[in-house]
């Protein structure tokens, strides 16, 4: 009996692995069925939805400021900038104008959401990569942050405090002060930060090259934020369509040169220290006056105002209960959140509830190009492309 | 700016239903069977370069006759101009997928099939995305309740999940505070 050359060679199949969703560093709930050719990623398919909430469905059970603190726990670790972009949104569809002060106080705050992001992408991306000391300086730092958000608002991290007409209330006496001191140390911080990492050969090996996403690619995967910068495309939704008053700081946006995943932590350290800079220029310009519309439609009267006044205490009761009420019309709503562009797509019928509530979050269309960059990337590098993505599963599932 | 002026003239130019401006937004509302030309038109065409989709969203407009819109926003980074294309579908028409046109329109389509049950043809992987495997209905469509139909809970004796028609000891309480003059 012969036995044909083309039968002895063996039948070699790809190995396919599940990754997640309880793996540590799949940053929450990502499932991803890798196919490994050796230690090579042939394709990767995220599986999510493992934390769907159905937010946008539960909006359109909620009044305009019900649905509010919602977008605190979509991303939740950029929460104030999400509730800047459904305040704007709703805003734009109900024609209110924001005194000067609130549109500070918000910008400071989003700053601060900024840096508060960056510390935790940073930081968890160097844990994921292998460096635990980072992470744990990062911390401390976001613990300082998340302290003002506390004075600011009562809560740590799901503030609420970015509202429709403003905000919901004045700073308290000598926060500024402490923020001041804060922006004064935490260069020093983020240097110490960067001396562990940017030239630091592992952290090297692992980052460059790794990830390489080229300009044309990130806009035809529809990318944004650090994502989009780190190709080099100049392109900052505070700049292009500058909302509150991002026309009236300075600042400026720095672009990365060769789209890898190095590129791209570097971008999101010199991103906080541009977010430093605006961070002063509000505490240097920052107005006195109201800090909410004067609108009682919009925003709830002051506890002063509602022992005194009759019609304070009517406009209250028709606030909460009742709430906003907006004429039919739509809006896209884009602004700059730490991890990308957030858009809200809201859809107003002429009653107090949102007609539909689209959430554009940056992570979702990030992440579905998860399989072509890592397809030919050795499985660590899995890891550290999760990473440099900035993955959140809250806005991902939403 | 040029473009503005220049997307009046697109009416002219492409088949176009109606074109609009609303809060200042740009809005086209156009045919299903018209989509991947015109997606084609604004992405390559020198005046548009609608070269970055931001997303797609559906909306349910229950009890109209083209029930569902589905509503693309496109971005022109280098005009720096946001374009929102809509198109409108009922139950039993389908749209082509605009995937080979954008990529990433694929993950969109695929929530909005997920969501709402509008079928994209051609769309080379439309699997269901955000609901549980196994998952049956269409949630986001008005007519699909707030809670749902099935629950899930630990059984204790069976050692696993088990899923049940959903019970409640309390009604669903929907307030309607609105004022009726």
């Amino acid at each position: 009996m012969v036995i044909k050359k083309d039968q002895l060679v063996k039948q070699i199949k790809n190995f396919t692995i599940n990754f997640g969703p309880q793996h540590p560093a799949a940053h929450g709930v990502l499932r991803l069925v890798l196919e490994l050719n050796g230690e090579i990623v042939e394709r990767a398919d995220p599986h999510i939805g493992l934390l769907h909430r159905g937010t946008e469905k539960l909006i359109e059970y909620k009044t305009y400021l019900q649905a509010l603190p919602y977008f605190d726990r979509l991303d939740y670790v950029s929460m104030m900038a999400q509730e800047q972009t459904y305040s704007l949104a709703v805003e734009k569809l109900a024609n209110i104008s924001v005194p000067l002060r609130a549109q500070y106080i918000r910008v400071l705050f989003c700053e601060i959401t900024r840096i508060l992001n960056h510390l935790l992408a940073v930081g968890c991306h160097a844990m994921d990569v292998g460096a635990m000391t980072p992470f744990m300086w990062a911390f401390e730092e976001r613990e300082k942050l998340m302290e003002f958000y506390e004075r600011v608002s009562g809560a740590r991290m799901h503030a609420a405090y970015i509202r429709p007409g403003g905000v919901s209330q004045d700073l308290p006496l000598g926060l500024l002060d402490d923020i001041f001191q804060f922006i004064e140390q935490f260069p020093l911080r983020l240097e110490e930060i960067e001396e562990l990492l940017t030239a630091n050969r592992i952290w090297k090996e692992r980052l460059v090259d790794i990830g390489i996403v080229t300009a044309q690619e990130a806009i035809s995967w529809g990318f944004s934020g650090v994502m989009l910068r780190g190709s080099g495309l100049p392109w900052d939704l505070r700049k292009t369509q500058p909302y509150d008053v991002y026309d009236l700081v300075s600042f400026d946006i720095p672009v990365g040169t060769n789209g890898d995943c190095f590129d791209r932590y570097l971008l999101r350290v010199e991103e906080m220290r541009q977010s430093l800079k605006i961070i002063q220029q509000c505490l240097n310009n920052l107005p006195a006056g109201p800090v909410k519309s004067f609108d009682k439609k919009i925003t709830p009267p002051s506890r002063i105002e509602l022992k005194q006044s009759m019609e304070a205490l009517i406009h209250h009761f028709k606030f909460f209960t009742e709430g906003i009420v907006i004429e039919p019309s739509e809006t896209y709503t884009a602004t700059e959140a730490p991890k990308g562009e957030f858009g809200v797509y809201l859809l107003s019928d002429g009653t107090d509830r949102p007609f539909r509530c689209k959430i554009k979050a940056p992570g979702f269309g990030h992440l579905q190009a998860l399989n072509k960059m890592t397809t030919g990337h050795m499985i660590a590098d899995v890891v550290t492309i999760i990473g440099t993505q900035d993955i959140v599963f809250g806005e991902v599932d939403r | 700016m040029l473009f503005n002026k220049y997307l009046k003239n697109v009416q002219n130019i492409l088949p176009i239903i109606s074109g609009q401006k609303i809060k200042g937004e740009w809005i086209i509302i156009i045919l299903s069977r018209h989509v991947p030309f015109i997606f084609k038109f604004l992405q390559k065409h020198i005046n548009t370069r609608f070269t970055l989709l931001s997303s797609i969203a559906g909306v349910d407009f229950l009890g109209k006759d083209y029930r569902f819109s589905i509503v693309y926003d496109l971005l022109s980074t280098l005009y720096v101009q946001r374009l929102r294309v809509k198109v409108f579908v009922n139950e039993l028409t389908s749209l082509p997928s605009i995937t080979p046109i954008f990529i990433n329109a694929n993950w969109w389509e695929r929530e909005v099939w997920d969501l709402y049950g509008i079928f994209f043809e051609k769309h080379p992987d439309l699997r269901r995305i955000l609901s549980d495997y196994g998952f049956e209905g269409y949630p986001m469509r008005k007519d699909f309740p707030l809670y749902g139909y099935i629950e899930l809970r630990y059984d204790e004796n069976h050692k696993r999940i088990v899923s049940e028609p959903v019970e409640f000891s309390q009604e669903f309480r929907f307030f309607d505070f609105e004022t009726p003059w």
